[in-house]
């Protein structure tokens, strides 16, 4: 009996062979007993309507804290929305999709014609963005998720010298640039994939970022909200529009008293000190640095755009595709290797490998123009953030600055004026 | 109207005019999906059971698993999904086994036919069994992405590293895409 089973088995198996095309090698049985055949279970995703729900709460907290921070004034109100965000926007929603990746998905969808970008992932983009015009970084104050677990965690915060708080603050504008020129040419989203918290929300996840993501935190301890001030690519945007908000959260109500509490309050040095008379620099040297500097970024836009450039070879190589095509140019011995999935499976394809040097400078086509932009884009971060040193804003009073602050609402707890 | 309140007002109106004009020409010369909710899913036929499903998701146990399309099994005593290559009993011994974690399960129906069932809490999506079925048997089995463990990640990671590009996002009526014929590449969604 068991031979004639495995001569059945066999037969067909031989059949097969000869025919290479996928087909029923055992035909299906004729059961005699009562036996039902199952269906394969399908799990259901979370249900079409919900991630309006999610527009709509994200607008919620969005609204609420632009009310705590302007009118009501108060903190413990925005500590209440941070925590609602970190539990629902984080631990519930599992922090995906965010605003600061959804950035990601407007560059690919600009860029690429063929992406659908979905409805609320744009929503997820604009709101933030249309409430700093408005309001100031009150999505930093408590929508975010990323934010809301670092907020969260401030234990001692030290303070961090003026010229390395500047001077990391470019890293925001390098890490944007770069995601967006990586999504923008289909390579992948690095936002997501470097994201420090996610892992801690989803309690899951690659090692090694868990392992980022705790080491963000302890340091969060002490250098308060370390990846918002100093990595998050949607926070310099963000820190952008919110220099033009319409309105922003005051640190005092009605007129300041010099009593410098709000700067203690503040672990983020977002407060401005009211500048003193000595300090107030000539005129007429300012005013030539001033136009020296505007020559300058030009410059630096060329310069820029010069470097990224000559490095678009080597930022393409993230690129599957670009990679694969220089593998197989540079080792053609690799053909052979069988353990190499990517080459095996390129080759089981049929595909030429002209065709997929042809794809490939597509692609890096792509990204020599993006590199170019990114460069002169830098290049006029670097110029603006310089000019923004000479700039003098007379200033009389302890104020937030409007781009720096996340509204908080920390100082509100502080300022004695009534 | 002061100077400050003149470049406050006015920069204010240039970022939101360039938010307008990235919105429109992102809704008029793109595509929006509005109701669309869009998933992860695999398509059978083009994957070629790598096993970095098993390694590439983000979660520590990935959210793809083995899924069996029942009307497409021959229910083979001999299963070369079931067992390793070589094996002299067949039986249910863990020596005799091609899952490394025991996840397939076999189900004696009639004689000489037996049910094999998908243990999804032991899979690891190796797609050891489905390569097997594929090679030797009518290829009933196959990886597919579970949506109660999928957390939807705007970029799939395991969709970066597939080889054959098998992995794409389709709108959710189209979700589980099961085989349900050997040549006709449709798929049987059994929703």
């Amino acid at each position: 009996m068991k031979w004639l089973k495995i001569i059945l088995f066999l037969l067909p198996l031989l059949l097969a062979f000869s025919d290479l095309e996928a087909q029923q090698r055992f035909p299906k049985p004729e059961f005699h007993t009562k036996y039902t055949q199952p269906t394969p279970t399908t799990p259901e995703p979370r249900g079409v309507g919900m991630e309006f729900v999610d527009v709509l709460v994200l607008l919620v907290v969005l609204s609420l804290t632009s009310w705590f921070a302007i009118k009501k004034r108060s903190r413990n109100g925005i500590l209440l929305l941070t925590v609602f965000s970190a539990i629902y926007f984080g631990f519930y929603r599992n922090g995906c999709i965010c605003s600061v990746g959804s950035v990601q998905n407007v560059a690919l969808a600009f860029a690429d014609p063929k992406y659908v970008i979905s409805l609320y992932a744009l929503l997820f983009f604009l709101l933030p963005l249309i409430f700093s015009l408005f309001f100031g970084r009150v999505f930093c104050g408590a929508a975010c998720p990323l934010g809301a677990i670092q907020d969260l965690l401030i234990y001692k915060p030290i303070t961090i010298p003026a010229w390395l708080r500047k001077t990391l603050g470019f890293i925001p504008y390098l890490y944007l640039g770069l995601a967006v020129l990586y999504a923008a040419t289909g390579t992948e989203f690095i936002i997501c994939r470097y994201d420090p918290f996610i892992g801690i929300y989803r309690m899951n996840g690659p090692h090694l970022m868990i392992y980022l993501g705790i080491a963000f935190l302890l340091m969060g301890l002490f250098i308060a909200r370390p990846y918002c001030r100093f990595f998050c690519p949607f926070g310099a945007i963000l820190n952008v529009f919110s220099r033009f908000s319409r309105r922003h959260l005051s640190v005092f109500p009605t007129k300041c008293i010099q009593c410098k509490l709000c700067t203690t309050a503040c672990p983020f040095e977002a407060i401005d000190f009211p500048d003193e008379e000595k300090t107030k620099p000539d005129t007429k040297s300012n005013t030539r640095r001033f136009i020296l500097y505007m020559a300058l970024i030009p410059v630096l836009m060329l310069a820029g755009s010069w470097i990224g450039s000559k490095s678009h070879v080597f930022l393409s190589k993230a690129h599957p595709d670009v990679y694969l095509a220089e593998l197989l140019i540079s080792h053609p011995e690799l053909k052979t290797d069988s353990k190499n999935i990517d080459i095996q499976t390129f080759l089981a394809s049929g595909k030429s490998l002209e065709t997929l040097v042809a794809e490939a400078q597509v692609i890096r086509d792509k990204f020599y123009t993006g590199s170019w932009i990114l460069g002169a884009f830098l290049g006029l971060v670097i110029g603006l953030m310089a000019m923004n040193q000479i700039i003098f804003r007379r200033r009389e009073d302890y104020q937030a600055n409007k781009g720096n602050c996340y509204s908080c609402g920390r100082c509100l707890d502080y300022c004695p004026v009534e | 109207m002061n100077r400050k309140t003149f470049i406050n007002n006015s920069g204010r109106l240039i970022l939101l005019g360039g938010l307008v004009y990235l919105t429109g020409s992102i809704i008029f010369k793109r595509k929006v999906s509005a109701s669309g909710k869009y998933v992860w899913q695999i398509d059978p036929f083009k994957c070629m059971q790598c096993g970095r499903c098993s390694t590439q998701c983000v979660r520590e146990i990935s959210a793809v698993k083995c899924v069996h399309a029942y009307q497409l099994c021959g229910y083979c005593d001999l299963c070369g999904g079931y067992f390793k290559p070589n094996t002299h009993k067949l039986n249910t011994g863990a020596e005799s086994q091609l899952c490394p974690t025991g996840a397939l399960k076999r189900k004696y129906v009639e004689e000489p036919f037996f049910e094999y069932k998908i243990d999804e809490k032991l899979c690891n999506a190796c797609g050891k069994c489905v390569k097997g079925c594929g090679s030797f048997g009518n290829g009933s089995l196959q990886l597919q992405i579970r949506h109660d463990l999928c957390q939807n990640c705007n970029e799939c990671s395991i969709a970066r590293m597939c080889p054959t590009n098998a992995i794409s996002r389709v709108p959710i009526e189209a979700a589980y895409q099961i085989k349900g014929d050997f040549k006709n590449p449709a798929l049987t969604n059994p929703k």
